[in-house]
């Protein structure tokens, strides 16, 4: 056989399998979102953008967004560098930071459910220490604030582990050599994490983020969990779209939306976190 | 000024002892090179005085300060790694500035100072381009010139030459000794390289499993190895030993020769001669020739002497054979004897 085609070759079942279940559904989902009874049209946009609904779902997903995603970054790289400095028990560390990531995003809002809740932990805990005579309502519909927070909080929780699992394999990348000149030519050590980990962590750092970026505009089920209707974000929206209001065509519209966000945000940081070739490892 | 006392540094990794009580003294401005086999522990030594390590006992003193408890930065020093750590993310000139910059010297200074050792290491025209666009030895500049950069009292090298091909190595090895020179620093330079060691330093500290062997000038090491692994392990090909027996006091047996030596109760001790101190003819010692490499300037004959190998240096136009017996006079004044047991000379 001819060298040259066997890569191609072997790529074949795969390239297939996408373009049957993925390219060829995501082009009938573009399809509807641009028609109506098979006629072209952008209603579909204009009556998703012009539900009361929309501008809370796009102020909530980006908000919770620009919240959780620098606190996790910054979280996953102080965890990073510890796990990656230690000498033994780094792959039990690993594990314990890692544990949940194990567990599904409905999961994880039920967790925080089973706190925040009328009788949950939280709720338990202040009544015996005598902070409060009654169960606070945390989720109430009246406390918008405490549901955000609560969400955040089970966001982070949940997927810090991912972003750090990504940084631990980068810094590992990092010759011990370039800290130690690092450290022979007089920098400190924040100077050595700012002057030689960050910038050489930068690949690591924009796989993290992209990802991380992508998981926070596809929120859903740690908001269904802990604040039902009384957070609505964009993945809830196109959901409510396809199954409370039966209109197919205004869910895929949405789904396109979340899908062109996610694009731009990647591509977004693709440029910013770009490493020129010759400045690589 | 700067001075380098070693004094009492041991180092333990669990149960095994890289260093064992080294003591060594370095004065101002002096070029030493710590020379061994890998696993000698010469670079333990060289990242304990940068503090990269930290020994189990024993202080080290730099320009009359006590240093071990410091850390790197500050030291005093600079330092040219093996893989050179050039950082990839900045350019040839941030590169030679890294340590100027930690330091906050302005602008000006730093501009001077990059310009000054760029010139030196020759690497001008580089200053703009990143470390992935520079072969291996340009890399060995810019880690050379961002060491000197620092003007540090000290410089320490870590097998610097070790990664370049035969060729750039002579080159480097020539410019590093007068650019180093001229800098007027203390430097302790770490290679398993004897030519390298003999061609560069003004004192050879030979390593051997964590201990220094002997310390002195090159000739002197070369000359008078202190002992029987110094002579085994400096020189190629090196030293040859053979048993000698007592004959009388202060007179032994080496392969059929009676020659005088050192007066010693021993019944056996060891006869050393360098493969070039021996000439063929005259009353020698009796050798059968295995193996003739005629290498130009000279010819190299392997032989057999006691039953054991010995290696000589003859003139290319000694006429040998392979099988032929031949009798090799040691030059008297180059001979030099060891105590079998103590392994040291006598």
């Amino acid at each position: 056989m001819h060298g040259k085609a066997l890569p191609y070759l072997l790529l074949m079942p795969a390239t297939l399998f996408l373009c049957i279940f993925f390219l060829y559904p995501f082009a009938l989902v573009a399809f509807e979102a641009v028609s109506r009874d098979g006629a072209f049209t952008l209603d579909n946009f204009r009556t998703m953008a012009g539900s009361w609904k929309f501008p809370v779902t796009v102020r909530n997903t980006l908000l919770l967004a620009a919240i959780v995603v620098p606190i996790q970054l910054v979280m996953a790289l102080l965890m990073a560098s510890v796990v990656s400095r230690l000498e033994t028990g780094r792959s039990a560390a690993l594990y314990v930071f890692a544990i949940p990531l194990g567990i599904s995003d409905l999961a994880a809002g039920m967790i925080w459910l089973a706190i925040f809740d009328q009788s949950g932990f939280l709720n338990t805990l202040l009544s015996s220490l005598g902070v409060v005579d009654r169960p606070v309502m945390f989720l109430g519909y009246q406390s918008k604030l405490t549901i955000f927070i609560a969400v955040a909080l089970a966001e982070i929780w949940r997927a810090t582990a991912i972003m750090m699992v990504i940084l631990v394999a980068g810094m590992g990348l990092i010759p011990k050599e370039y800290y130690e000149a690092a450290e022979v030519f007089g920098a400190s050590p924040w100077q050595r994490f700012r002057r030689i980990t960050l910038p050489l962590l930068r690949p690591s750092l924009q796989t993290a983020i992209i990802l991380r970026v992508i998981l926070a505009f596809e929120v859903f089920a740690v908001v269904a969990a802990l604040g039902g209707t009384n957070l609505p974000v964009l993945m809830g929206e196109t959901y409510n779209w396809q199954f409370t209001l039966q209109d197919r065509n205004v869910a895929a519209a949405s789904a396109l939306l979340i899908l062109a966000i996610s694009i731009g945000f990647t591509l977004f940081f693709l440029r910013v976190l770009r490493v020129p070739k010759e400045a690589r490892i | 000024m700067a001075e380098i006392a070693i004094k009492g540094v041991a180092k333990r990794f669990g149960g095994f002892t890289a260093l064992h009580q080294v003591d060594l003294t370095i004065s101002d401005q002096e070029f030493v090179v710590l020379l061994g086999a890998s696993g000698c522990g010469k670079t333990t030594l060289l990242r304990i005085v940068a503090g990269l390590e930290r020994s189990s006992q024993g202080e080290v003193w730099i320009g009359g300060r006590r240093v071990d408890h410091l850390p790197p930065r500050e030291r005093g020093i600079a330092m040219v790694f093996q893989n050179y750590a050039v950082f990839p993310h900045l350019t040839v000139f941030e590169n030679i500035a890294f340590g100027l910059r930690m330091k906050k010297l302005p602008q000006q200074e730093v501009e001077r100072r990059v310009n000054r050792t760029a010139e030196l290491m020759h690497i001008e025209q580089l200053l703009k381009r990143y470390s992935g666009q520079l072969s291996g030895g340009q890399r060995q500049r810019v880690a050379v010139a961002r060491a000197l950069a620092m003007e540090p009292d000290v410089i320490l090298m870590d097998e610097p030459l070790s990664n370049l091909d035969a060729l750039l190595r002579l080159e480097m090895r020539a410019e590093l000794k007068g650019v180093l020179a001229a800098s007027k620093t203390t430097t302790i330079y770490v290679t398993h390289d004897q030519v390298e060691a003999m061609s560069l330093a003004d004192r050879i500290a030979v390593m051997h499993q964590g201990r220094i062997v002997q310390a002195a000038s090159p000739v002197e090491v070369y000359r008078n190895p202190a002992a029987r692994f110094v002579g085994s392990f400096i020189g190629n090909p090196p030293m040859n030993f053979i048993p000698a027996a007592k004959a009388a006091n202060g007179s032994w047996t080496v392969a059929g020769l009676t020659l005088s030596g050192p007066k010693s109760d021993k019944p056996r001790i060891e006869f050393a001669i360098r493969p070039e101190d021996v000439d063929a003819g005259g009353e020698g010692l009796r050798a059968t020739v295995h193996v003739i490499e005629p290498l130009g300037p000279h010819t190299l004959v392997t032989c057999d002497v006691e039953g054991g190998l010995f290696r000589a240096i003859l003139d290319s136009n000694a006429s040998v054979q392979v099988g032929d017996d031949l009798r090799l006079a040691p030059k008297p004044d180059r001979i030099r004897w060891f105590d079998p047991e103590t392994t040291n000379a006598l």
